[in-house]
């Protein structure tokens, strides 16, 4: 765990988790420079996986509580789920895109989400998408920038083989 | 693609080590809570709950550790209640390793808390916990303190509806004229608080046959938590699911993996 943005520049992974209002979370990541970080590793080709909220700050704003800004390397929104029972929380099955390699191995799995915004499409990447009142974007693998809506780290052993997956491109 | 309902099981520990007590006053000691969050992981378990019933505050420094130690070795959601009663008390448990947090008493004492934690930690966190049972009120329900032996003079309905409206995530409905029974989930109150809730809604309290599981769930239920069936080997997880998904119930049957 760091928030020293040059540790955090240079590391061979890094993890983005999210927790709480993307607001919040945009305004910590700010403070330590972590929208820029972001962004070199993006170009300089070094492996970034985003959980949860920690996928939702890199597309380009959020309804959340207001329209907020995110990062922006992915330049569609996030919305608020249209779903009769939200948050959109337990264990779902996902349509991965082909080519996953977050996926590779766990493509019939079920994986724990705790959330009420999500994108529900990406212009560029592959996109893994869930269902939950609507469809919408549960994983995207762009390059060297992953990022998945739910909590591989609570998915049990099928979270475990993703993160090992992502684990392996580093 | 079909959310799963949820089976959950709930440890109650005091002092570090699991009790459950039929409507809650001979406590029967049923092993050591990382022992048996293991095993629960393993056999297909969804959620985990811990409920901290620990009299003294040097008994819920061992419930940090439980935690800890859990969430080190168990890879599903944990969550953890009993004894909340701050933003701090929030703070500390996400930090020992659970992934959302239950408040019973204390938000009822001082319902400003719900907004407190919510800002402070998002609703996804913040399970609110309702120990109800039947009664004259307007819903045909009232909220109890103290393990169902005090009434809050509450409604179920109309405080659900408040808490909800202050940032809760989730609603923890248990029955305590069914907790212990095995006689069934209540379903009526089910019934009545899915109609005015959208949260997702987790059913607690008097889970005996499989046949009652699937009830809470015709009734509206989105999680179905037990105890004593589960500690006592009534039933096994694997069974239950089994059941569900042979009725037509979407279940997680378990990593193939």
């Amino acid at each position: 765990m760091t928030s020293d943005p040059q540790v955090a520049r240079e590391a061979a992974g890094l993890v983005v988790p999210g927790v709480g209002a993307f607001s919040a979370c945009m305004e910590g990541l700010k403070k330590v420079g972590a929208p820029a970080v972001i962004a070199d590793r993006f170009r300089d080709n070094r492996p970034t996986l985003g959980i949860c909220v920690g996928m939702q700050v890199l597309f380009a704003d959020s309804d959340e509580n207001g329209i907020h800004q995110g990062i922006g390397m992915w330049k569609t929104s996030v919305r608020k789920l249209q779903s009769p029972i939200l948050p959109h929380m337990g264990w779902n099955t996902i349509e991965p895109s082909h080519n996953s390699i977050l996926f590779d191995g766990v493509e019939g799995e079920s994986f724990y989400f705790v959330h009420s915004y999500a994108a529900r499409e990406t212009h560029v990447g592959n996109a893994t998408y869930a269902l939950h009142g609507e469809k919408f974007l549960a994983a995207v693998e762009n390059g060297p920038l992953s990022a998945t809506q739910f909590h591989p780290e609570k998915s049990g052993r099928a979270g475990l083989a993703l993160i090992k997956n992502w684990s392996k491109s580093l | 693609m079909t959310l799963s309902t949820r089976i959950i099981a709930c440890l109650d520990v005091d002092n570090g080590r699991v009790v459950k007590g039929v409507n809650f006053t001979d406590l029967v000691d049923a092993g050591d809570p990382v022992e048996m969050a293991k095993l629960y992981d393993s056999e297909g378990i969804d959620e985990l709950t811990f409920l901290d019933i620990s009299a003294s505050v040097s008994n819920r420094e061992t419930t940090y550790d439980v935690v800890g130690r859990t969430a080190d070795q168990v890879f599903i959601p944990l969550t953890v209640g009993g004894g909340v009663r701050s933003v701090d008390d929030v703070d500390r448990l996400l930090r020992a390793g659970a992934d959302k947090v239950s408040i019973n008493t204390a938000a009822i004492a001082r319902p400003e808390l719900i907004s407190e934690i919510s800002e402070r930690f998002g609703n996804q966190v913040l399970v609110l916990s309702v120990d109800a049972r039947r009664a004259r009120t307007p819903s045909g329900f009232e909220v109890t303190t103290h393990g169902g032996r005090t009434s809050a003079g509450l409604d179920a309905l109309s405080w659900i509806e408040d808490a909800t409206s202050r940032g809760v995530g989730e609603i923890l409905l248990n029955s305590m004229d069914a907790d212990g029974t095995r006689a069934g989930y209540d379903i009526g109150m089910i019934t009545r608080i899915r109609e005015v809730s959208s949260l997702p809604l987790i059913a607690s309290g008097g889970a005996g046959s499989l046949e009652d599981f699937a009830a809470a769930i015709e009734a509206g239920a989105d999680a179905l938590l037990a105890a004593s069936v589960f500690h006592f080997g009534i039933h096994r997880i694997q069974d239950v699911k089994k059941y569900l998904s042979e009725h037509g119930y979407s279940v997680h049957t378990g990593s193939s993996l």
